[in-house]
């Protein structure tokens, strides 16, 4: 892919984190588009995916880690949930990354979608038994299909500095 | 020079082992946060706000208002250009509406008139009418789990954890977190509200269970056809959360048959709200006071009466008794203060020795 950036904290980990966030928050404003409610995707969940195909880095899970926690307070959820799945999602992508690299757009598309199934199945299971009741099983897939449509953002991103660092290549 | 390109550019694999240990110490970290918070969730009585989400929210009210004001003002020049291009149609639904209406609100008088009648001759002790305040909702979380919303009314304008938020149309939630300026409102709909309610034709009981979606679930429901489609839905008020008689929503089933509630909130986006300033009774009591066993002071005239009650007793044993017990030695302590000063005579009734203290009033 031509025109990769050099791989610098800020440009493939801070900003894409604070574009992640300020995302989270515009999608929550309170406005409804042809009576319809906006859906509410988990954004720091492409950065987890990318994040680990394109590199291993010390940094990169203590921002979903920060990522994580802001989500758990802004959706006012348990502390530490989606910090832990985001984290975990990060640290299951780098074990399988030798499988992923140099993979075609559908399969990295179905490692995401796998993966993010997976998280959403975490916070289900830990919701269901904290409250002790089944949460909405469609909302929870829509909310999955949706958070899984964000693949090309994460593309995007792997795109973008997959060649920066040859010895991960 | 950079490390990259430093002796140690081939260096690969440490930078592999060091991103795995920052991952595991990240996630052992989030693990402790999960399980400190629940430890703090239990600690914190309910109607004391957690601190950390409190400032967060304080925090993150500005900010949302500021992300969420372009929006708001999109969606209002939407709805002028609606209203404007609409206004025949809706003067007509309005005329016809009101000309139904017109029939219930002499009724409505009427009643008014001899309900609160009733309630003078059978002495009721009627819920006195709570204040509001009114907010604007600043963020809206409406994910798989969590449905809350973020209004900018807090402490400063009497908002209290336990406060129920309405819109227009009926009950959307109860306020879960306060700060100064902002308060947290849980939504019927989150995955962790449970509200009693009332069927309104049958008077039948049951609680309103959140689970996510758009229309929460009825549970515990009991009795032969307690519900039936279209029934209109209220608060209960038992438990005390809710004044009873709020309106909550309409009865409806689901494809597998699960009665749900179509909830009159949701009929259109909700930007204001308002906050009932409602205090129950059980929110006004005071528990720990309620546990203390603490007796009010022993008067002079009462410590006499005791003293000399057991003075009487030690002294005059059953005639003919085998272990008549030795008169106790007559200290000063021991005797009674009758004797050494007349006290005035008291002329209520003399309490008993084991009388048990009462509560702390």
């Amino acid at each position: 892919m031509s025109g990769y950036q050099p791989l610098q904290p800020w440009s493939w980990l801070l900003a894409p984190m604070l574009v992640s966030l300020f995302a989270t928050i515009i999608i929550a404003t309170p406005v409804r588009f042809l009576g319809l409610a906006l859906p509410e995707p988990v954004f720091p969940m492409t950065l987890a995916f990318a994040w680990a195909v394109i590199r291993p880095s010390i940094l990169g899970p203590f921002l979903l880690l920060v990522s994580g926690v802001f989500l758990d307070l802004f959706w006012h959820g348990e502390l530490g949930l989606w910090a832990f799945c985001l984290v975990t999602v990060y640290g299951l992508s780098l074990l399988v990354r030798n499988l992923m690299v140099g993979q075609s757009v559908r399969v990295l598309w179905t490692w995401y979608g796998g993966f993010t199934l997976l998280a959403f199945t975490i916070v289900f299971l830990f919701t269901a038994s904290e409250a002790k009741a089944m949460p909405n099983l469609m909302n929870t897939a829509w909310q999955a299909l949706v958070t899984i449509l964000l693949f090309p953002f994460a593309r995007r991103l792997i795109d973008t500095f997959e060649d920066a660092d040859v010895r991960f290549r | 020079m950079s490390f990259r390109d430093g002796p140690l550019q081939d260096l690969k694999i440490p930078l592999a082992w060091t991103a795995t240990v920052a991952t595991i110490v990240a996630g052992v970290a989030s693990l402790a946060l999960l399980l400190d918070d629940q430890r703090a969730a239990a600690k914190t009585p309910q109607d004391r706000p957690q601190p950390v989400r409190s400032q967060f929210d304080e925090a993150m009210g500005p900010v949302s208002s500021l992300f969420a004001a372009p929006l708001r003002w999109a969606g209002s020049a939407g709805d002028y250009l609606k209203d404007y291009f609409n206004a025949v149609d809706e003067n007509r639904r309005l005329k016809a509406e009101m000309a139904s209406l017109l029939q219930y609100r002499e009724k409505a008088f009427a009643l008014k008139n001899i309900n609160s009648r009733y309630e003078a001759l059978l002495k009721l002790r009627t819920e006195p009418e709570a204040p509001m305040v009114s907010a604007r909702v600043v963020d809206d979380v409406r994910g798989s789990f969590n449905h809350a919303r973020l209004i900018d009314a807090g402490t400063d304008q009497g908002v209290k954890i336990g406060n129920p938020v309405l819109s227009e149309h009926g009950v959307i939630g109860r306020v879960v977190g306060v700060s100064k300026t902002v308060s947290r409102v849980m939504l019927l709909t989150d995955v962790t509200s449970r509200t009693a309610v009332l069927v309104n034709s049958t008077n039948a009981r049951a609680i309103l269970a959140g689970d996510g979606g758009d229309a929460p679930k009825l549970s515990y429901l009991r009795g032969k056809d307690p519900v039936k489609v279209g029934d209109v839905i209220l608060t209960s008020g038992d438990g005390g959360l809710y004044p009873r008689g709020l309106p909550v929503g309409v009865a409806d089933q689901d494809m597998f048959h699960q009665w749900r509630v179509r909830l009159y909130s949701d009929r259109s986006s909700i930007d204001y709200v308002r906050v009932m300033l409602f205090v129950d009774f059980s929110q006004l009591v005071d528990e720990a006071a309620l546990n203390t066993r603490s007796a009010p002071p022993v008067t002079a005239a009462e410590k006499a009466q005791v003293e000399a009650a057991v003075a009487a007793r030690t002294v005059s044993p059953r005639p003919g008794s085998a272990d008549v017990p030795t008169p106790a030695p007559k200290t000063p302590a021991a005797k009674p203060a009758a004797a050494q000063k007349p006290a005035p005579v008291k002329p209520a009734p003399a309490p008993s020795v084991a009388q048990p203290p009462g509560p702390g009033r």
